[in-house]
């Protein structure tokens, strides 16, 4: 599949997704569709089923029932299409606690594949700067703050070129100044015609971003009550 | 980025880490050296005794040294992320994984090679199996490194795999220890060693081109 397609096509179109783990169902017959543009906050109590939906969307976990399609394209059907668009940042930060700030971005983006593509505009040392740890580059990661650390991981939101980002928790112990910071990087990508699942237990405050609320625990709620 | 650059930036960012962590990453070879020193004043210095059980000593010493540092290969990337994100290429994975493969070798495996010499001296090893020895360990460690890869994929989600670890690999191991062996025996006793060399080779490259494509699906059923 060479050509492109840049008409508002819905993006990921996730369809009767459920899950079950262990013989307990965590959540059944989700079903949602992202636009370009769109920001999804995907909200629940703990233990809903948040990050397994996000890692079904990223393809690392099956889903029980159900497909996900990206641009009409099942994610199964062309994996290494559907990750070249994509971004995922787990609550596993991906960043190594024995090597410094900027080692840990230089090889985030060595090892991003074809998405780190900005290599030109934005060298390491700028988007150090940028996510606030001038000053900190040569510091061994395992010796910073959890915010700072969280800032090195996120990092790869600003070199990554993925129209999709799926982000867990990104803003976990981030301050006010970082959370700010994340919310414009996402209001910038989402005006470039960007996608981006999240979930989080904080409210987005900037009023730009306009997300759209799925509730995990409502869903398994009418789901109990149907039955 | 092609996926050969990709695969270079996978091994020298496992080798910048090792070299971070160094303890860790000479651990299993320091384990070796100690066996084999031990086993002189265990057994006695006698020569004949040492000569006769010297190629065993070795390769057992080898594999066990390898079981030890099977955790190494995955268990860190694995518990920290960077697993997932390797699997989240476009890239294919079972290509970015042997680059960890060939990282665990270098660590692992080539030490081993550069020390044989050094080993067999000893454990007054004939001179005439030197080279046999040095020849059957860089033959076979690569698929010692391919094996140990594939135990470490399947157990990666286990707290405490390692002995799981050890059942699934040693009897993959036993084949290599007996080729192995019976080649540096028979060079001490100056006979040819073609064969057990070419089987220990033909092993090797089994394991080698195969085994990326069964770690690549050990990774991914663990991640998930």
């Amino acid at each position: 599949m060479k050509h492109k397609t840049t008409e508002p096509l819905p993006r990921l179109t996730a369809h009767e997704l459920s899950s079950v783990r262990g013989g307990r169902t965590l959540f059944e017959q989700v079903s949602f569709e992202v636009h370009a543009g769109e920001l999804w906050q995907i909200t629940g109590a703990n233990g809903a089923g948040k990050s397994t939906l996000l890692r079904m969307l990223a393809g690392l976990m099956p889903s029980s029932t159900g497909s996900i399609e990206f641009n009409n394209h099942s994610i199964q059907y062309d994996r290494s299409a559907y990750h070249q668009q994509l971004l995922f940042i787990g609550h596993k930060p991906a960043v190594k606690a024995e090597l410094t700030a900027l080692e840990n971005v230089y090889w985030q983006r060595r090892l991003s594949g074809d998405k780190g593509a900005r290599q030109d505009s934005m060298d390491d040392w700028s988007l150090l700067e940028t996510i606030g740890l001038l000053g900190l580059e040569d510091e061994v990661t395992g010796r910073l703050s959890a915010g700072q650390q969280r800032r090195v991981a996120l990092t790869r939101l600003w070199h990554s070129q993925a129209p999709l980002w799926i982000l867990d928790e990104p803003f976990t112990a981030l301050d006010v100044k970082g959370i700010a910071l994340l919310e414009q990087r996402f209001s910038e990508h989402l005006s470039q015609g960007g996608s981006i699942v999240m979930t989080s237990h904080q409210a987005l405050s900037l009023a730009s971003l306009n997300p759209q609320q799925l509730h995990l625990g409502e869903v398994y709620a009418n789901a109990m009550g149907a039955a | 980025m092609t996926a050969v650059q990709l695969w270079r930036s996978v091994l020298s960012k496992d080798l910048r880490l090792a070299a971070r962590r160094r303890s860790d990453a000479i651990n299993p070879l320091v384990f070796l050296l100690m066996v084999i020193t031990l086993f002189p004043l265990g057994v006695g210095p006698g020569p004949d005794i040492l000569a006769r059980i010297a190629p065993g000593i070795i390769w057992v010493a080898a594999l066990l040294a390898t079981l030890l540092g099977v955790d190494r290969i995955f268990k860190d990337d694995y518990a920290d992320g960077s697993l997932e994100q390797l699997c989240l290429l476009p890239q294919p994975l079972a290509f970015t994984v042997s680059a960890k493969m060939v990282s665990h070798w270098l660590l692992s495996g080539l030490p081993l090679v550069i020390l044989s010499p050094l080993l067999a001296l000893l454990l007054s090893l004939p001179t005439s199996a030197y080279g046999a020895l040095s020849l059957s360990l860089l033959l076979g460690t690569p698929a010692l490194s391919a094996l140990a890869a594939i135990g470490a994929s399947l157990t990666l989600p286990l707290q405490r795999g390692s002995a799981l670890v050890s059942l699934i690999l040693l009897p993959l191991f036993i084949p290599l220890l007996i080729f192995a062996t019976s080649a540096v025996e028979s060079a001490g006793m100056g006979m040819a060693v073609h064969g057990q060399l070419a089987i220990l080779a033909a092993i090797s490259v089994l394991t080698v081109t195969l085994a990326p494509l069964a770690v690549a699906a050990g990774v991914r059923m663990s991640v998930n």
